[in-house]
């Protein structure tokens, strides 16, 4: 019985000391990625192919389920705010809540499901098929060559697919409220004008998808780096990317807002 | 950049003058080496000499590659030195490490082609990240390499559309892209065909004799190692056990070296891999304990 | 040729992105880009402020006229504070209007309306109003009614 507790006891020890041992790794690889910046003219054809890769081949999802996700935030507030009276509130509550929240947030999950997994795959066959090795034998760093690239071109996309998706948004709400159920055009827009402020919202939202950004990469492309060099380690990498990509947004966020607009 | 007259009569003179005892390019003392529990080397003690070609033969699983890999500086050895043309490798800061590397070249098993780059881009990779060569003089480069290697017609191929034999042949040319003086080949004959192997088995010892560079044969596929190498040994758990000209190699004492070059299944080295008691084992109940191997 | 193709297309998406951005700012938060030095402060003190909050609306007859700067607590005598940017076109405020905190429908936002009086001197730069309304607190009419004591 004691022993079974001691067990249990050393078992938490040693979880524990891995998962420090691995956050550790994790820095010493994103410290090695960061401090070496490939030489300007080559380093920024890396980083343009990047952002293709990441953003812009992101932006069909990005575009498409912030439509719909805010038609469904204009048809759910209608319901819900017209008990009040107060359906020309809508716009309001479509701006602050994509801009606030769901913007980033939203954009973060569907950019590990999309771009974060793949950059962890791809590395991961690059480490299996021993790319990574053979080009560190070519006297090429591959975190620089690699990494850093993938790295900064997350951080940049990032803000700006959660920008799209919020405006795509609250057009897309416009488009239910006023087009559909008669809210009156002028109040729509007057009232988010009214209750939106730039430096606040607007600021916040893309402080919050950048660090999203930054995180949701640096998990991709560490797992991807770190992977067991198998296909069954492959997809357990890029499974972690996923699951610990979406963990990570949903507990930041809780954090980022409790900073930005908790009132302490 | 560095010096690219690397003529090879220029480093040896270079080199005997500096050092006129020491003709091996790479040593390795009393290497020790572990991953997780196990230890892979225990006191290793090796010096390749330049300007050879020096087979490292033994059983798969024995750490061949990761011996390439400490050459490269890739790993570190938990002790012992390791010196590629009397550098000491695992002291070697990251700069001069990667400077080191730019003269060394390595051909691994899967050719480890960038998937996403053509065979010329491939080959020419290396010389677009450390030279600062106009694009005409690296085509004419990078014709010639894959010229050297029987693929200049295949230039605009991916690495997909590549057999297994062209891939190691144009990852080869990517090896000798910079002119390095050594060349680790990790089983460079695993999975060939005849006609394959024997491409790259003249390979191997034209570039050889051709550049004088220092080469190094990781495999396991003992007449073709053996047919082509100065120098060979063979490693076993975690040590040399045996080390020389082919010829002494053949002729060798010991019970293992000769069952390794004969691949006799049984012998110092068991056919069944440890194991309980078959009587205790076929009688139908499981075995409290398993005897430790 | 490709590579070309990549580099549009990226520029495409940053310019995404900043039409995104300018979108936000413009429509959606209303931002103006308006030369600053166009209006003038003045002050207004109330027992309640209720929801007030900077960038609220100041209005007259129902007419944007201004917007609250800043709200805070005035130490000495514990009403709050209201700063009031008011644009410098509207330059005839008769100097004893009242500031009446009102509210826009039944739940939506709080703003302050300006009732004239008949002074013929205006508010100028640094003014205070002379007279203020303060937040009509519902749950505290409510609750005054109940138990019987007449608002006074």
């Amino acid at each position: 019985m004691a022993n079974g507790l001691m067990d249990r006891i050393a078992g938490l020890g040693r979880g524990g000391l891995e998962t420090l041992a691995s956050l550790g790794r994790a820095s010493i690889f994103l410290w090695g990625a960061l401090v070496g910046v490939p030489k300007p003219g080559v380093g920024l054809r890396l980083l343009l192919a990047q952002i293709y890769a990441i953003g812009v081949l992101s932006l069909a999802i990005v575009v498409v389920s912030g439509l719909f996700i805010g038609m469904v935030l204009a048809l759910q507030g209608y319901t819900i705010l017209s008990d009040f009276g107060s359906e020309s509130a809508i716009g309001q509550m479509i701006a602050l809540t994509l801009l606030r929240e769901l913007g980033p947030v939203v954009t973060a999950l569907l950019f590990a499901g999309r771009a974060g997994s793949a950059l962890t795959a791809e590395i991961g066959l690059m480490k299996t098929t021993e790319q990574l090795s053979s080009m560190e034998m070519m006297g090429v760093d591959p975190l620089r060559r690699v990494i850093a690239p993938r790295l900064l071109a997350g951080f940049i996309s990032m803000p700006v697919l959660a920008l799209i998706f919020s405006v795509v948004g609250i057009w897309g709400g416009m488009l239910v409220g006023v087009e559909w159920l008669g809210v009156f055009e002028g109040s729509y827009w007057g009232n988010m004008q009214a209750s939106v402020t730039f430096s606040k919202d607007v600021i916040n939202g893309i402080i919050k998808s950048l660090v999203f950004g930054f995180v949701c990469t640096w998990i991709a492309v560490y797992q991807g780096y770190d992977c067991v060099p198998t296909s069954a380690g492959i997809s357990s990498a890029t499974t972690k990317t996923v699951v610990y990509s979406s963990l990570a947004v949903l507990g930041l966020d809780f954090v980022l807002t409790a900073v930005m607009f908790g009132s302490f | 950049m560095r010096d690219r007259c690397d003529h090879p009569g220029w480093r040896r003179g270079r080199s005997l003058v500096a050092d006129m005892s020491d003709r091996s390019y790479i040593s390795l003392d009393n290497v020790v080496f572990t991953r997780g529990q196990r230890r892979i080397f225990d006191g290793v003690t090796l010096s390749i000499p330049r300007g050879r070609i020096t087979a490292i033969m033994g059983p798969s699983g024995t750490g061949k590659t990761t011996l390439l890999r400490l050459i490269g500086g890739q790993l570190k050895p938990d002790s012992g030195s390791i010196r590629v043309d009397g550098n000491d490798v695992p002291g070697l800061g990251r700069k001069a490490l990667y400077t080191l590397r730019e003269r060394m070249g390595m051909l691994f098993q899967s050719g480890a082609l960038f998937t996403d780059l053509s065979v010329f881009e491939n080959v020419a990779f290396p010389l677009r990240v450390h030279t600062p060569l106009p694009d005409d003089m690296i085509r004419d480069i990078v014709l010639m390499k894959l010229e050297a290697v029987g693929l200049r017609g295949a230039r605009d191929l991916m690495p997909a559309e590549l057999s297994g034999g062209m891939t190691r042949r144009v990852a080869l040319a990517r090896t000798i892209a910079l002119d390095p003086e050594l060349i680790m080949y990790d089983e460079p004959f695993a999975g060939q065909d005849p006609i394959a192997m024997g491409v790259l088995v003249k390979l191997i010892r034209e570039l050889n004799t051709t550049m004088g560079l220092t080469s190094v044969l990781v495999s396991h596929d003992v007449p073709e190692s053996l047919s082509i190498a100065h120098y060979a040994c063979i490693i076993a758990d975690g040590r040399i056990i045996g080390e020389g000209t082919p010829d002494e190699l053949r002729n060798h004492p010991s019970e293992r070296v000769q069952q390794f070059l004969h691949g006799q299944p049984d012998g110092p080295v068991p056919f069944h891999y440890p194991a309980p008691d078959p009587d205790s084992d076929w009688g139908g109940l499981a075995p409290e304990e398993v005897p430790g191997g | 040729m490709a590579k070309r193709t990549t580099e549009i297309v990226v520029g495409l998406f940053i310019l995404a992105g900043g039409a995104a951005l300018l979108f936000l700012a413009l429509q959606v938060s209303g931002l103006t880009f308006k030369p600053a030095g166009d209006t003038y402060k003045v002050y207004a003190y109330f027992n309640d402020a209720g929801g007030l909050a900077p960038r609220g609306r100041v209005s007259m007859a129902g007419v944007t006229v201004g917007r609250i700067r800043d709200v805070s607590l005035d130490q000495e005598t514990f009403q709050a504070k209201v700063v009031i940017d008011i644009e410098a076109r509207v330059d005839s405020i008769p100097a004893d209007s009242s500031a009446i905190i009102r509210t826009s429908g039944l739940l939506g936002e709080q703003y302050i309306d300006i009732s004239p009086g008949a002074d013929m001197e205006s508010l100028s730069d640094g003014d205070t109003f002379y007279e203020t309304q303060s937040a009509l607190n519902l749950e505290r009419m409510i609750s005054n009614f109940a138990s019987g004591q007449a608002a006074d």
